[in-house]
């Protein structure tokens, strides 16, 4: 029989690495052509996003912030693939990806206050080409195939890219939009950050699929499976990703193998329920800071002072943010109310009025 | 002025607007080669090129998700889903995402988005094609939903809905697509969003109806005549948001009325519509305002549609019932 085996299928989603834990390059070949500035960049902004993940949660705690999706873990995931990316791409985030959007040009104040549910935070300033976090997964995906195939009637040079987690991976509008992003070859890039749980169920109960990656095969998109705790492996496979994409080579699914250390969120996740402490070491060993500062140290490119000092920016940057956030007005019914219609239908304008009346009071 | 059905003065609308704007792109199931299965985009494709009307997957989540994206690259989308009853594939995409856009993003983004699609009973379909959910899209804040009664209307209404920077649902009812011409202008004009239309004018009794009860309402108000009743219909075109100044201007003329709708009874407009009067004109009434409507089960098989649906039988003795109050 001429059949291809599903396992033969399977066995061609091999993982791929540059960076193996000891921080030794595996895959010569495969390095990205990075400045050394250019790897310092990424090592800083991993830094500074673990440092503002650890006081995100502990601003939750205080009860000075709102929703939070903790990231750490997927700090090589995150933003070794947006480091790839253009400026005049178009990221569509899940509501883990903010710190993705945040060095795509959202300021760090409209984090928090999307954090705290202020729609000021919503507000994405001209020229900073994302759309706000979604909170319904994989509607992103479907978005992420018009947004893809908006560029291309446009003759731009750009992607679309979009970010879910393993669970997204199961959703109707996953299918949809990566098949849609085929038939149109439309300059869109899937990631599926898979850590392994979609808040408590694991990645085994979600599918009989042994990777995400091979979703693809389906759609008649590319498929590659990425070490997601490698920032320099994420980086090379969302570059060729982007650059097949906007030369009408076709999309392609990247899934990143990687975990979250914290719960799935602030609002009283509790991951010891659903995974055990020998699994949470396992996986710190991979940790893609520990990995990377090893190899950038052999380099002689990092060292502990200039950690200090983005550690040191990073509490200073994120200070000044939250007193901004602060600064932020009281939200009122009638900014809400404004926001529904470009033109108020009249009971909306009488709805204002009243509105209007109860908050001058 | 040329005599055209209602499909006719669809495409007429549909080819203006995409003459007039080069970011109005047309898309869905079968609206590319094939015309759409009620050719309501007929020539188009030939016309304009594949770039700008273009057939999809079959997935209507999808549809919705990409009118979404085409929209944030500047485009004007009118995408079709192909019978209404398939909207449920897509309720995330239209209620949970585009009607929320200009919300959630603070109004820096918006959705100019006109999801155009055929539905409405008596036409004998298979389950889930027919059924009206206008209720439903009603219910969303930041949707505008249109149902228009006439080729008339139903161009001038799609014009200003393809040209509305806000998503509007524009539900077109299948049995009267090729039921009857009308007189359509062929150059462009457009019929406020929003505004209701006194097809008919009367002193005794106010019929709110929109639709195919449209025509139904305007039967029974003829036979009404004969018993020297004069009926006022008022087609609301827009049911979401309703006209309510032209409603109550009507029912404090008249003192009575009916609404009529092809949905069930349950939620719905008509009841929106009772309301809006309870609130604001109840002084003027010389009796309770009262419903004609479909009952309150699923939309029925089709050997059941003639005894579901409500007909003008059934207007009368309602219209008479809240005379004789």
């Amino acid at each position: 029989m001429g059949t291809k085996t599903l396992t033969q299928i399977e066995e061609e989603f091999e993982t791929f690495q540059i960076l193996n834990e000891e921080g030794e390059i595996v895959n010569e070949d495969a390095m990205p052509d990075l400045s050394d500035e250019d790897l310092q960049e990424l090592m800083t902004r991993m830094v500074y996003t673990r440092i503002w993940d650890q006081r995100a949660i502990s601003l939750n705690r205080q009860g000075r912030l709102g929703f939070y999706a903790p990231v750490a873990g997927q700090e090589a995931s995150a933003l070794g693939s947006q480091y790839a990316l253009d400026k005049e791409d178009f990221i569509l985030p899940g509501y883990r990806d903010v710190p993705q959007i945040v060095y795509h040009g959202l300021p760090l104040y409209q984090a928090f206050l999307f954090s705290r549910g202020h729609f000021q935070g919503n507000q994405i300033p001209e020229g900073v080409n994302v759309i706000s976090p979604q909170i319904i997964i994989g509607a992103q995906i479907t978005q992420a195939a018009g947004v893809a195939l908006g560029l291309k009637k446009r003759g731009k040079k750009n992607i679309a890219i979009t970010y879910t987690g393993d669970g997204g991976a199961s959703q109707g509008d996953f299918y949809e939009g990566i098949n849609f992003a085929g038939a149109y070859n439309a300059p869109a890039v899937f990631v599926v950050q898979n850590n392994r749980f979609a808040i408590s169920v694991p990645v085994e109960k979600q599918s009989a699929a042994k990777t995400i990656a091979q979703k693809a095969v389906a759609a008649g998109i590319h498929g590659v499976q990425v070490d997601g705790m490698d920032v320099l492996a994420v980086y090379a496979a969302t570059q060729q990703a982007r650059e097949r994409a906007v030369n009408e080579e076709g999309p392609t699914l990247i899934e990143t193998l990687t975990y979250r250390y914290g719960p799935h969120t602030m609002a009283g996740d509790d991951p010891t329920r659903y995974r055990t402490e020998e699994m949470d070491n396992e996986w710190e060993k991979k940790d893609p800071l520990v990995r990377f500062r090893k190899y950038l140290e052999s380099k002689d490119l990092w060292s502990e002072e200039k950690e200090n000092e983005v550690v040191g920016q990073a509490k200073e940057d994120i200070k000044a943010a939250i007193k901004k956030a602060d600064e932020a007005p009281k939200q009122k019914v009638t900014d809400l109310i404004e926001n529904m219609y470009e033109k108020l239908p009249k009971n909306l304008q009488e709805q204002m009025e009243e509105y209007k009346e109860k908050e001058s009071k | 002025m040329a005599q055209m059905t209602m499909i006719q003065a669809i495409t007429d609308a549909m080819r203006i607007e995409l003459k007039n704007d080069e970011n109005v792109l047309i898309f869905g199931e079968d609206v590319g080669q094939n015309g759409g299965v009620f050719r309501a985009t007929e020539g188009l494709q030939k016309e304009f090129g594949e770039d700008r009307v273009f057939d999809t997957p079959l997935a209507e989540s999808g549809i919705g998700g990409l009118s979404i994206g085409l929209a944030l690259q500047g485009y004007r989308p009118v995408p079709e889903i192909q019978f209404f009853g398939f909207v449920y594939e897509a309720m995330d995409a239209i209620s949970g995402q585009m009607a929320r856009l200009r919300y959630r993003s603070g109004g820096v983004y918006h959705a100019p988005i006109t999801i155009r699609s055929p539905f409405g009973g008596g036409v004998k379909t298979p389950e889930l094609h027919a059924d009206s959910l206008e209720g439903l899209m009603a219910q969303q804040p930041g949707l505008k939903v249109i149902i228009p009664s006439t080729p008339y209307d139903a161009k001038g209404l799609l014009i200003s809905a393809i040209r509305d920077n806000d998503p509007v649902i524009f539900l077109e009812h299948m049995k009267l697509y090729r039921s009857f011409r009308d007189e359509v202008p062929e150059e462009e004009y457009t019929v406020e969003i929003g505004k209701a239309d006194v097809k008919r004018e009367g002193k005794d009794i106010t019929i709110i109806t929109y639709g195919a009860m449209v025509h139904s309402s305007l039967k029974a108000a003829e036979e009404l005549e004969k018993e020297d009743i004069q009926a006022e219909v008022i087609d609301l075109r827009t049911v979401s948001p309703i006209d309510i100044d032209t409603i109550i201007e009507s029912v404090n003329k008249t003192g009575r009325a009916i609404v009529v709708q092809e949905a069930q009874k349950q939620a719905g407009i008509a009841a929106s519509v009772v309301a809006e009067i309870n609130d604001r004109a109840i002084l003027s009434l010389e009796a309770p305002v009262l419903r004609v409507t479909a009952p309150d089960t699923v939309f029925p098989f089709s050997a059941a549609e003639d005894v579901w649906l409500p007909d003008y039988k059934d207007i009368m003795e309602k219209a008479k019932q809240v005379i004789n109050f």
